[in-house]
């Protein structure tokens, strides 16, 4: 607190990008217990109560001719739901509320983080990690169930020339475990960086010469930054359906 | 000028050492993160399995169904439509078949009428000139009757007139050989 005060005073460059990102308790005290209800919890509330509105309030009319809202509804169920059929399959469609459950959760937090002074969920590793890692478990265990020792077949590429199968095995096992540390990183990593180099324009500002090209920077970041925070849920969604053919159909 | 940079640029470094570098790398509040997504999610799924999910999906069958009634029934009324066409024109068409009839029916006992009657009429008109005729004969022969017999009396009364005594059968004889004649 201190240190801005003296920086705007000086007009010199503090950079706080990351200060963004701390976790806080939302009613003061420093220690921060398993159910504290920190910033994070605030902006998931947020989250929970933007979805209800979208997707319960703005149906409640049922209406033949759709409202505004009653549109981005059904226009959010369509996406999902021809996401899920298109990419994981007709047989997939009993993972559509938790495929619809995800995308949901990570569109709005993303959105929500964009308005200024607020907290992104979806930036923390935290987050992305335990959300990857519900889509692994989910995908492993799925396959496992459905298709017994035949979901290893996923591991074995049949297409290929035999002497190749175990090198390509090996690789398959790593890249299959490789999956929930990329689709968890993708996520929090584009988040974060998009709001740390916005966060970096604007400490520019306080110098006046440049501050004209510093907001133009932010604009234009901040533009990208809404494109981003579509395309990651969209990625992450797209992803878990992928994986969630992986595991329906393993043969390759 | 520069010590106080160097003291904002030691608050940074306070700052920067009270939160790490990367509050994302902070291990000690990933419980508290953890615990609060956990909650989140199911929540989210539960608003989302229970209410929003089938309402939406019932607006949307509901839709379709409709549209596809519509179109249905569109369909229906359209056969209707040219059925009803198809029977209006049967009707036309047997109605102007009718007229046509009615008219030729019509016509043709008119003639039947006219005929008769032009043959009831040509019969009496002969009959009636027939009877003239008859009625001017009589009237010719009775007038030559009376000029025979004005002419006998002339003859007489001008033969008496001439002081002679007039033979009656020699006086009708010679009239009768001048009318004759």
């Amino acid at each position: 607190m201190a240190t801005e005060a003296q920086g705007a005073e000086e007009g010199g460059l503090v950079f706080h990008p990351m200060d963004q990102f701390i976790v806080k308790p939302l009613f003061g005290g420093e220690n921060i217990g398993l159910f504290t209800p920190t910033n994070v919890t605030l902006w998931m509330a947020l989250a929970v109560v933007a979805i209800f509105a979208l997707l319960v309030l703005g149906t409640r009319g049922r209406a033949m001719v759709p409202s505004r809202a009653q549109s981005v509804a059904e226009l959010a169920y369509g996406f999902v739901y021809k996401m899920v059929e298109d990419v994981a399959g007709k047989d997939a469609v009993g993972f559509f509320p938790y495929i619809m459950t995800l995308f949901m959760f990570i569109v709005s937090a993303n959105f929500l983080g964009l308005i200024p002074m607020s907290f992104t969920t979806t930036s923390h590793f935290a987050v992305t990690v335990v959300l990857a890692l519900a889509v692994f478990l989910t995908v492993t265990v799925v396959g496992f169930v459905k298709n017994g020792t035949k979901f290893l077949a996923l591991f074995w590429v049949s297409s290929a020339p035999l002497p190749l199968r175990p090198i390509l095995a090996i690789i398959e096992l790593i890249s299959y475990f490789v999956r929930p540390v990329s689709h968890s990183i993708r996520l929090a990593g584009n988040v974060m960086a998009g709001h740390a180099v916005i966060k970096v324009f604007a400490g520019f500002a306080a110098i006046s010469v440049i501050s004209p090209v510093s907001v133009l920077a932010i604009t234009a970041m901040y533009g990208l930054e809404i494109l981003v925070a579509f395309i990651q849920a969209y990625v992450f969604t797209i992803l878990t359906c992928v994986y969630l053919k992986d595991a329906l159909h393993p043969a390759h | 000028m520069a010590s106080e940079t160097k003291e904002a640029a030691s608050h940074a470094a306070d700052a920067a050492a009270s939160a790490p570098g990367m509050p994302q790398l902070d291990f000690s509040n990933w419980g508290n993160q953890i615990f609060w997504l956990v909650i989140t999610l199911v929540v989210i799924y539960f608003i989302l399995s229970r209410i929003a999910l089938p309402r939406i999906a019932s607006v949307l069958s509901e839709r379709q169904g409709t549209i596809t009634n519509d179109l249905a029934m569109a369909e229906e009324l359209k056969l209707k439509a040219q059925e009803a066409e198809a029977a209006y024109q049967q009707a036309l068409t047997d109605a102007r078949a009718e007229a046509n009839k009615i008219v030729a029916d019509a016509r043709a006992e008119i003639q039947a009428d006219l005929d008769v009657a032009t043959a009831k009429a040509e019969a009496e008109i002969s009959a009636k000139s027939a009877e003239s005729e008859k009625k001017i004969a009589e009237i010719r022969e009775g007038a030559m009757e009376a000029v025979t017999e004005v002419a006998k009396d002339a003859a007489k009364e001008i033969v008496s007139a001439l002081g002679q005594k007039a033979d009656a059968r020699s006086v009708t004889a010679a009239v009768n050989a001048r009318l004759k004649g």
